[in-house]
């Protein structure tokens, strides 16, 4: 599959997984990916966290009002209290707005009827996916357990909810989310035992609860597999004839094997997930760095881009203009 | 394999006072950081150390019940069987059935919390409000410490980015109990006040514009269910604050050593030290392991130089590790300048995942280090975490 084949499956794209599993640098990098393919792209994160924006090398925090991070990237974010005045405010319902928000009755009514700042915000995604405000709009989702709560809030709402302006809002929400075309997750994990159950889990509850449908997995953080770290460090540096400092074969020998080790464990997990899991799978690297910046995101977008590569393209469903004409897997753009 | 050390010169291991000497330690950070496994590190190394010791927690992923070789934690305090001459007990918190038991204690008539625990906009609340599954840690650690059954009681709390979320829990619900649409929407039972009984009705028409008339019909009758519990409820949350500001409750942050989490984490620090509270013990989790003492960029250049060669991979391998180390360790040096906790212990990524007691004892090796066996203040603080690998 190429590139813009992938991520124009559908308008919106749902990353999800459980929290430390690289959610934000997998959005960062396939949003880099994307544009690199030409697309526009709109990212939009939901807690006012600050990693999006560092890893495009920006100290600022994102706000409500859109920002272009990089060419062809814009961001924002969405919080339920800046929605809901907003969608208020649109409706005439103004005088309703301040009186939510100067009361504290906004408290109340997420009370009475609970997930309705999720649905205020998928509200505005969605408003966003209508208004096509960009060729793909890439959704950091929040941590796995609450993404999940986060995505059948509309459907649990329409349950609740009887009348109101708040349930028709569900409804439009419920039909985005089930539409493939429209909305799609991609599922992020690492392959680490409780990553990979937690996210088996969601991938199922998702389908059945929720009934999005999912785009892929994307297994970030697999160590590259270094060829020769079996070799004996005290022989090969004698053949050599290299110098090694007191105690240096044993630290190479140290390293080597944790690195081995940590390598079986993964390729263990890696077993699994194939086994339990039938979705397109992307792997991602490890990357040598506690903080990722512009160069480390360019890196996984070029991996990401051999992933898809590997890829079947999917049988044709409807047609779609976009993804005619495409290219075999041209390489990764990293100079503007 | 040679020992795991990560950041800078701090000392290291300083825990064992806090689970000797105090009677709570609330355990705080982001998620994701291993807030309940270093809980229940603690609690097992009090019991280890002859007290009687009790871990609750919030992480619904079993990952303590795991640790155990439970099946599940119940709600109230399950005793944990062990070579150790102190007792462990260990809760998962269920935010509802302590709420259920709450509002039954509190009811002046039993038809009164009938009627609310039946109501579906209780049951939201119960279930969804935000900041009621940290006030419910509270009261669950509040009615623990009123039983006076343990001498040390350990919780790790939800992953809150604010630690204000977490102090003020106990406000936040009484404000909520007490919020001006319940003055509202009592107003008419009350003589002379006819105008609010028409500015309530206003109100009403707006909101179930928005929400649907259904959901103001519950939360009105939750509201009028609720009349004169709020006394009680506010009375509890102030004590439920002196119990965290108490000099025999610690807290303890856990944090990983990356960017976002120094930054939460400091912040977190500096609104605790706002609110009089300071910070007894940092621990740092997953650490990479850092191997020999050079430094990352002459590993590098030797693996740049002997690239091509056999020694080129474990060169490279090493510099990987190096590289990642050095960066941790200046995420460390500036934790440790933002929280100024009195004790530090670094935790390094274990090659598997803590699945049982072993592994818990494992991480107990980092969190109290023998060569910090702290000023001992009893005479079983002999370091038994040292005999325990």
């Amino acid at each position: 599959m190429d590139p813009r084949e992938f991520v124009t499956q559908s308008r919106v794209v749902i990353v999800a997984g459980k929290g430390g599993v690289g959610k934000t640098t997998v959005s960062a990098a396939l949003a880099r990916m994307a544009a690199s393919a030409g697309l526009s792209v709109l990212i939009v994160e939901l807690e006012g966290k600050s990693g999006l924006a560092s890893a495009f090398g920006s100290l600022e925090m994102l706000g409500y009002t859109e920002r272009t991070l990089a060419p062809g990237i814009k961001a924002r974010s969405i919080t339920a209290d800046e929605a809901l005045l907003e969608y208020l405010d649109e409706h005439a319902l103004s005088k309703v707005a301040r009186k939510l928000a100067t009361s504290g009755l906004i408290d109340v009514v997420s009370t009475a009827a609970p997930g309705i700042k999720d649905i205020l915000i998928l509200g505005k995604v969605k408003q966003l996916e209508q208004a096509r405000a960009a060729d793909v709009i890439i959704l950091d989702a929040p941590a796995a357990g609450h993404a999940l709560s986060f995505l059948m809030s509309a459907r649990a709402l329409v349950d609740v909810v009887r009348s109101g302006v708040v349930r028709t809002q569900a409804q439009g929400v419920l039909e985005m989310l089930t539409d493939a075309r429209r909305c799609q997750v991609l599922l992020v994990t690492i392959p680490e035992e409780t990553p990979v159950n937690e996210v088996v889990e969601t991938a199922d509850a998702l389908q059945d609860k929720v009934g999005v449908a999912l785009a892929g997995l994307v297994v970030n953080g697999l160590y590259p597999v270094l060829d020769g770290l079996d070799a004996d460090p005290e022989k090969v540096a004698d053949a050599q004839s290299v110098g090694l400092f007191e105690g240096e074969a044993d630290v190479l020998r140290a390293a080597a094997t944790f690195r081995q080790r940590r390598q079986e464990l993964q390729e263990e997990q890696m077993a699994r997930l194939a086994k339990a899991l039938d979705l397109p799978q992307i792997v991602l690297p490890a990357i040598f760095a506690v903080d990722l910046g512009l160069s480390d995101v360019d890196t996984l977008a070029q991996a990401l881009v051999d992933g898809v590569a590997a890829l079947p393209s999917p049988p044709p469903q409807a047609p779609s203009a976009s993804a005619a004409g495409s290219k075999p897997a041209p390489a990764f753009r990293t100079s503007w | 394999m040679t020992a795991a050390t990560a950041g800078g010169g701090q000392p290291n291991g300083g825990l064992s006072d806090l689970v000797s000497s105090r009677s709570v330690v609330v355990c705080c950070g982001p998620g994701g950081v291993g807030k309940t496994t270093v809980a229940g590190v603690l609690a097992l190394e009090a019991s280890r150390r002859g007290r009687r010791a009790v871990v609750m927690t919030v992480d619904p992923a079993k990952r303590l019940a795991d640790a155990l070789g439970l099946q599940n934690l119940p709600n109230w305090p399950h005793r944990v069987d062990g070579p150790w001459p102190g007792e462990l007990w260990a809760l998962m918190l269920d935010t509802k059935a302590t709420f259920d038991s709450l509002v039954t204690k509190y009811s002046r008539r039993q038809t009164q919390a009938q009627a609310i625990l039946a109501n579906r906009f209780y049951k939201n609340m119960a279930e969804g409000l935000s900041g009621i599954q940290e006030y419910m840690a509270i009261e669950k650690l509040f009615e623990l410490n009123d039983e006076k059954r343990f001498d040390l009681i350990v919780i790790d709390t939800p992953p809150t980015r604010n630690a204000l979320d977490f102090l003020d829990a106990p406000r936040r619900l009484t404000g909520f109990i007490d919020n001006k649409f319940y003055k509202f929407l009592m107003a008419p039972s009350r003589p002379g006040l006819k105008a609010l009984n028409v500015a309530t009705a206003a109100i009403l028409r707006g909101v179930s514009k928005v929400v649907g008339s259904e959901v103001v019909a519950d939360a009105v009758t939750f509201f009028q269910a609720f009349e004169g519990m709020e006394e009680g409820f506010r009375d509890r949350s102030h004590r439920m604050r002196g119990l965290l500001a108490d000099s025999g409750t610690a807290f303890v942050l856990v944090a990983s050593p990356r960017r976002d989490a120094v930054r939460e984490v400091g912040f977190f620090a500096d609104k605790l030290r706002q609110s009089g509270i300071l910070v007894k013990g940092l621990v740092v989790n997953r650490t990479h392991p850092r191997f020999g003492t050079g430094l990352a960029e002459s590993d590098r250049e030797r693996a740049l130089t002997l690239a091509g060669t056999p020694l080129g991979p474990l060169y490279e391998n090493l510099a990987d590790f190096s590289q990642m180390a050095a960066a941790e360790g200046s995420h460390i040096d500036s934790l440790v300048a933002k929280v100024r906790a009195q004790a530090l212990a670094k935790v390094p990524e274990l090659s598997t995942d803590v699945h049982d007691l072993d592994g818990m004892s494992e991480i107990a090796r980092y969190l109290f280090a023998p060569d910090e066996a702290a000023p001992a203040p009893t005479a079983t603080a002999t370091s038994p975490a040292a005999t325990a690998i």
